[in-house]
């Protein structure tokens, strides 16, 4: 087929016969199971096809320009920008855990669903725009450029590594897990071959080809997400868009979850790493502990979401200011789809188990028919399920079937009784959004040391060549060591995912949104934010996971930004204010990113 | 003071009006709205706990509308004080 016109004029269409190859692919493997192939060989295929595509792309988009290595050639238009972005922000954790979070959690951990789509309106309003007018290559960049000096640089360009490496060992992590478990490898093996994947799509091509990898990852997650949903609703006569007719299945389960006894029932023994259903689904507590836990956690992932670098890097990838703010607004828009369907996946997933009426449900069935069921068999056979007959009746109540959290949506479509090709396509949507955030993150490291540390810091007359290999040799490097941590399996994948964001908005967030909406904000000032805000929070997390202190007012570890950015607060707007007004040149560029017009501030100084 | 700085003083003027009007909405749907959400259960939503229902979709709704709406505000005011790009 004869393409007209540049890349950039073609990607409708590009990305339209991309969605329809993979649509007739899963359509393909559809009528291979029906002809006989076995779950684990479709599971497969899946994973290999999928991966072979990014790999193709990162390799078509292979650049030896700075532009294109840095910001994609400034050329990535707002809708493509925001799928880019929504496969970026939506890691591992959102695909395969948030729906289990809630499944187990109930209405408290609603909280990440909010504060992971409300933090855009933070980006939008605050941000994102003035960093894009500013011109940039990097976030630490941004911090070098506005306040001066290779200490403010170094700072953000350590906040940086601090968050984006936390972040990227539980991507490493999710990507290793789908792995071992599709092509039936240990997982210590499987976090290297991961590891060769997401390097192949960003290594030769940099955030060109990472933008073009995310893009396609975006499509192949969201279909992986959704079909599984409207499925299972259409097989239970919740409607066909299961996300605006779910009030109802809500509604049932809180009357089974009193004839189940949820809540009331608690386990005999406590099973480790596992837990049984004690919360109720639609429940908020009326405790203002409660609350304030609630909305803590929301502003944390919010203010993290802000200070992230990995995002706020896609938006200096488009070709202007008004770009990147639509942008911001199409990236939400595409991470709503999955996030408000996450909790209907939870809602209709936990009915199918629990509803007596359904053929699928096991709880107050016999525990010898339940035991033979094969998702049963399978995810105990891997020690993610476990039942114990407690009170020896024979009969499985709430409080003897114990699982993972992590696993509902890889089992949603076995729970439900889907075929096996669903599997197989929820498996390449969980390695697609967990590959596409380990992309972003690695990228968003390896160029803050290549560009702030190397480039701007230690040889500022490398030649462009030079740059590109030391920014590909860092690649592979802190590729390299998040695999080795990941294969150490320090946290489970949400822990450390929360830590990312905490440590972000701790060292970060102040000093960014300052620097654009306080024109008296100084470099000493910023200093004392970022260190001041890192050291205190990572003090504080330090102290309530391990050092034994009782947390204030019920600020745990996963919320302990609260603490990091008011201490960063407080110092750099007490030390802004003790030190001498930044110079005349300064203030004026500050004047200058907050009018879209013009050329680049950075282009200005070159 | 030319004119130019006074467009851009009229300028960052109304920016931080849109700024402030946007975070306030992003403020009652992020933190407001769910600290009454056990208040806010006892109203029932088309089947959903309206407390249940706002965290699970009815605050996210609020912001991605409220994006949109505020790209389009914050695009005419650029234009309509002579710093928009082209």
């Amino acid at each position: 087929m004869a393409m007209k016109g540049t890349f950039i004029d073609n990607l409708p269409k590009v990305y339209g016969m991309y969605t329809g190859g993979f649509l007739v692919f899963i359509a393909l493997m559809a009528f291979a199971e029906s002809m006989g192939m076995s779950a684990e060989a479709i599971g497969i295929w899946f994973v290999t096809f999928t991966v072979f595509i990014y790999a193709y792309i990162g390799w078509m988009s292979r650049t030896m320009q700075v532009d294109a290595y840095y910001v994609a050639g400034r050329e990535v238009p707002p809708v493509f920008n925001g799928m880019a972005t929504g496969a970026d922000w939506m890691s591992g954790a959102s695909f395969v855990a948030m729906a289990g979070g809630i499944y187990m959690g109930g209405h408290p951990y609603l909280a990440f669903v909010v504060g992971w789509t409300g933090g855009y309106v933070l980006v939008a309003v605050l941000m994102a725009p003035y960093l894009r007018k500013f011109g940039c290559y990097t976030v630490p960049d941004f911090i070098g450029t506005r306040y001066g000096g290779n200490l403010a640089r170094f700072l953000a360009v350590l906040v940086l590594i601090v968050a984006s490496f936390t972040y990227v060992t539980a991507q490493i992590n999710a990507t290793g897990t789908i792995a071992a478990a599709v092509l039936q490898i240990p997982f210590e093996l499987a976090v290297w071959i991961a590891l060769g994947a997401i390097l192949l799509c960003a290594m030769l091509g940099g955030m060109r080809a990472v933008t073009w990898t995310q893009v396609a990852q975006y499509i192949v997650l969201i279909i992986a997400y959704l079909v599984p949903v409207f499925w299972m609703s259409m097989k239970q006569g919740f409607g066909s868009f299961p996300q605006f007719e779910y009030g109802a299945a809500v509604a049932k389960l809180a009357e089974l979850e009193v004839m189940h006894q949820v809540g009331v029932l608690k386990p005999v023994a406590a099973q480790a790493g596992l837990s049984a259903l004690t919360v109720k689904h639609s429940v908020a507590s009326s405790d203002p502990i409660a609350a304030f836990r609630f909305v803590t956690l929301v502003a944390c992932m919010m203010m993290g979401t802000a200070s992230l670098p990995h995002i706020l890097m896609r938006y200096f990838t488009t070709p202007s200011v008004r770009d990147a703010r639509r942008s911001v607004a199409w990236s939400l828009l595409f991470i709503f789809l999955l996030y408000f369907t996450a909790p209907a996946l939870a809602t209709l997933t936990k009915l199918q188990v629990l509803d007596p009426s359904l053929a699928t449900s096991i709880i107050g069935k016999s525990i010898a028919d339940v035991n033979a069921l094969d998702w049963i068999v399978k995810w105990s056979n891997v020690g993610f399920l476990k039942i114990v007959d407690s009170n020896g009746d024979g009969i499985l109540q709430i409080n003897e079937f114990f699982m993972r959290g992590d696993i509902v949506v890889l089992a949603t479509p076995e729970i439900a009784g889907l075929p096996a090709f669903i599997s197989g396509l929820v498996a390449a949507g969980g390695l697609a959004a967990a590959m596409s955030t380990a992309d972003g993150l690695l990228l968003a490291i390896a160029n803050a040391l290549s560009h702030d540390l190397y480039y701007k810091m230690i040889d500022p007359k490398a030649d462009t060549k030079k740059r590109l290999i030391v920014a590909r040799v860092l690649l592979i490097g802190i590729g390299a060591a998040g695999s080795a941590v990941a294969s150490l399996r320090l946290t489970g994948i949400l822990g450390s995912v929360a830590w990312a964001f905490d440590f972000a908005m701790s060292g970060l967030f102040f000093p960014l949104v300052l620097g654009v909406w306080w024109k008296r904000a100084n470099r000493a000032g910023a200093c004392a934010g970022m260190a001041v805000g890192l050291a205190v929070g990572s003090w504080y997390l330090y102290m309530v996971k391990w050092g034994g202190m009782a947390p204030w007012w019920g600020i745990d570890d996963l919320r302990f930004g609260i603490i990091g950015a008011l201490a960063s607060l407080i110092a750099m707007v007490v030390v802004t204010l003790m030190t001498a007004p930044p110079d005349a040149e300064t203030q004026a560029m500050v004047d200058e990113i907050r009018v879209p017009k013009g050329k680049s501030v950075l282009d200005m100084s070159h | 003071m030319s004119s130019g700085d006074s467009q851009k003083d009229n300028h960052w003027h109304r920016t931080k009006g849109l700024m402030i009007l946007h975070l306030s909405i992003w403020f009652i749907f992020s933190f407001v709205v769910h600290w009454f959400a056990s208040n806010l259960n006892q109203i029932t939503f088309f089947g959903w706990p309206l407390g249940f229902y706002m965290a699970a979709q009815g605050s996210l709704i609020v912001f991605v509308v409220q994006l949109f709406i505020f790209v389009k505000q914050q695009e005419k005011v650029d234009r309509e004080c002579g710093v928009a790009e082209d």
